[in-house]
Order: C-alpha cells, then structure tokens, then sequence
C-alpha cells in the first residue's frame, strides 16, 4: 500500500503548485502513470479519498491516464509498445529481449484545474 | 453529513459561474510526484560522496541479511561496509550485522512498506560515513513498495531465493527491471526444492537483461566470490569516476 505514501507526496506537490498560481482549491488533479509504475488505480483512488481531507484539493477529483509502457531494442533500434503487463520487452523485429524502458515508470503530476 | 453538503455547494457554484464566481482554471505542472523524495536522494548521493551505496530489495525471507552478514565478514580485510537497515518493526537484523563486524543502524518503518529517501538520510546520521567503503541499505521486505523511491544509491540489487518460484521476475516487472544485479539466493536447497535454474534465468533475463546475475547461498558460501569482486570492481570504478571529476 505505498499508494499512500504517493498521494501524500501528490498532495503536498499539488498544494505548492496552485499556491504559486494564488489559486484557493483545487478542482481536479490529472495524473499521468505508466503502465509499468507498479500503482494500483483502486488502491490510489483510495488512499486519495482518505489524505485529501482538510487539504486545497479536499473535494478534488483525481483523473488517471495511464501510459503504455514503451521500449527501444538496442539490436535494431526499433521501438515498440510491450504486449503484455509482466515487463518482458522482446522486440517484434528481431526477438531480442531490451532493457530501454522509453515509457511507462511514469508518476507524473500532469497539470491541476484551480479556482 | 452537513459539512459535505456545504462542500457539495461550493462546487456546484464554482462550475456553474452564474453567480460570477472564481472560473476553474487549468494550470500544467509536469513533475514527478518523486520530486520531494528525488531532491532528498540527491542529497544523499552528495552525503555519501565516494563511497558505493547499494540498495538491496526482495522478499521477505529470501537471504537479505544472511547475504549482509557474509558480505560484510569477508570483506572485512579489503572494505570497511556500513549497513542500513529497513524493516517493519524490530532491530534484530541490525543486531546480527552489527555482530558480523559493521556499523549498521536500524530504521523501524512502522506501518511504511518501504524506504524514501528521508528515512535514510535521518539513519545516516547516526552512521559514520567517512570510515566506510561501501554503505548497504537493506530496504524493506517487499518486491512492489520499494521500487519507486530513490535513496539515493549507485546500484539497485534485487534478490530472490529459489523456494519463490522462477517465474517472480515475471510477476515483479519493476523492481527487477530497475536491476543492476539480481541475486539468486540460497542455491545450497535448489535441488531439494526442486527450482528449475534455467526457467529462473530465462525470467531474469527476459526482463532485466542488462543485469549481472549472481547464483549464491548466503549460507554455505557457494558463488560469493562472484560478487564479492562485482563489488570490489564498481567500487574501484565510482571512485576513479569522482576522481576525474574532481581533476577535471
């Protein structure tokens, strides 16, 4: 359940940032999480309704897009988007297994709608 | 029940604007919801200067400490280690490392299923840096919550132990993509528990290819010397790079 521990760290970056734009709430939070970010959407939805309590953000929707976890073969320089949810990179071209993660560790505080 | 009424209305004003209220506005942000604990890792990383920090994960009871408590027992004659340690609740893996001859300090997490940065960077006040080569933090017993806090380490070890299954690489992409070296542990009982090498070693290597993978038992010793060089070499390897830097 680290979910917790990013939504805390969510909130604190959400706060500091619609401070800056002199906003007094936060109506919605977009964040961007790869696929491969090891976040659990029911877990984060839920540590969200628990933390944001007495926060700018307390009647804040949170909306999650979630990014495709996207690798580059070192072999033939192909790119390509992973097939399945277990990490495994083999490349369609050629078969090599890759290690070059392009996308998908992704925990991103995309932007905020503030009033 | 009256409160969340009234927070209801608020809202329902601040959409509608009729009344001319304050509009919703979009504002981008674009930064890591890390970025508190990255900016403390970094400092970590500047803390620990020369030395070679590690951060070892895996599961519960797959070797952690029993591989700490060897490393640090032959090393001793080349590489003074200091040891960090992450756990739930207890001091009792900080107590056995501290009786295989290294300075280690114990972080009790409480409820928390992992290290940040934070935590760290309180234990090591109470570690003295300057006299140690290497500094192992032990993280937590969990192959999920871990994988995204930065503690400021050179090299990320993931282990397992072949009572886990081959497949575990496979059902933890993350922590084991992140990998600079995977340890199989434990290969004294490989055949009594009947673990199937060459499956597990495909896993590995299908998702962390690039990682140096060591084959050990904690226990008897077997494969050790592998990675005790592995250890000696980055190390080797961190200071020259610093060096230049400095010359440079």
């Amino acid at each position: 359940m680290h979910e917790f521990s990013i939504v805390m760290s969510m909130l604190d970056l959400a706060e500091a940032s619609a401070r800056e734009e002199g906003a007094s709430r936060i109506e919605a939070i977009h964040l961007e999480i790869g696929a491969l970010a090891g976040v659990v959407p029911e877990a984060l939805e839920f540590a969200f309704q628990g933390a944001r309590e007495g926060t700018m953000a307390s009647a804040a929707r949170l909306e999650v897009d979630y990014l495709p976890a996207v690798a580059r073969c070192n072999t033939c320089d192909a790119s390509f988007e992973l097939d399945n949810r277990w990490g495994v990179a083999l490349c369609p071209t050629c078969g090599t297994p890759s290690a070059q993660l392009l996308q998908g560790k992704e925990m991103q505080l995309a932007r905020l709608e503030v009033a | 029940m009256a409160t969340h009424d009234s927070t209801r209305d608020i809202n329902l004003h601040s959409h509608g604007g009729v009344d001319g209220s304050t509009d919703v506005r979009t504002v981008q942000v674009q930064k890591s919801l890390m970025t508190h604990n990255d900016g403390v890792a970094a400092e970590n990383r500047m803390r620990f200067g020369s030395r070679l920090v590690l951060n070892i994960v895996s599961s519960p009871g797959s070797g952690k400490t029993a591989l700490m408590e060897r490393t640090v027992r032959e090393l001793a004659n080349d590489l003074q280690v200091g040891v960090v340690v992450g756990d739930l609740e207890t001091d009792n893996d900080a107590v056995r490392i501290h009786d295989a001859g290294a300075p280690s300090v114990q972080i009790v997490t409480g409820a928390v299923c992992h290290l940040e940065a934070e935590m760290v960077a309180r234990a090591v006040d109470n570690l003295d840096v300057e006299g140690l080569d290497v500094v192992v933090i032990e993280n937590v017993g969990n192959l999920v919550c871990p994988a995204a806090w930065d503690l400021g380490e050179d090299l990320r070890v993931t282990m397992l132990s072949v009572t886990e299954g081959e497949d575990k690489p496979l059902k933890y992409p993350r922590i084991f993509k992140d990998a600079h070296a995977v340890i199989v542990n434990k290969i004294d009982i490989a055949e009594v528990v009947g673990f199937d090498r060459a499956k597990a070693l495909d896993s590995i290597a299908k998702v962390a290819p690039a990682a140096t993978v060591f084959e050990v038992s904690a226990k008897t010793g077997e494969g050790m010397a592998d990675w005790l060089d592995w250890l000696r070499a980055r190390r080797v390897e961190k200071v020259e790079r610093l060096s230049k830097v400095t010359v440079g």
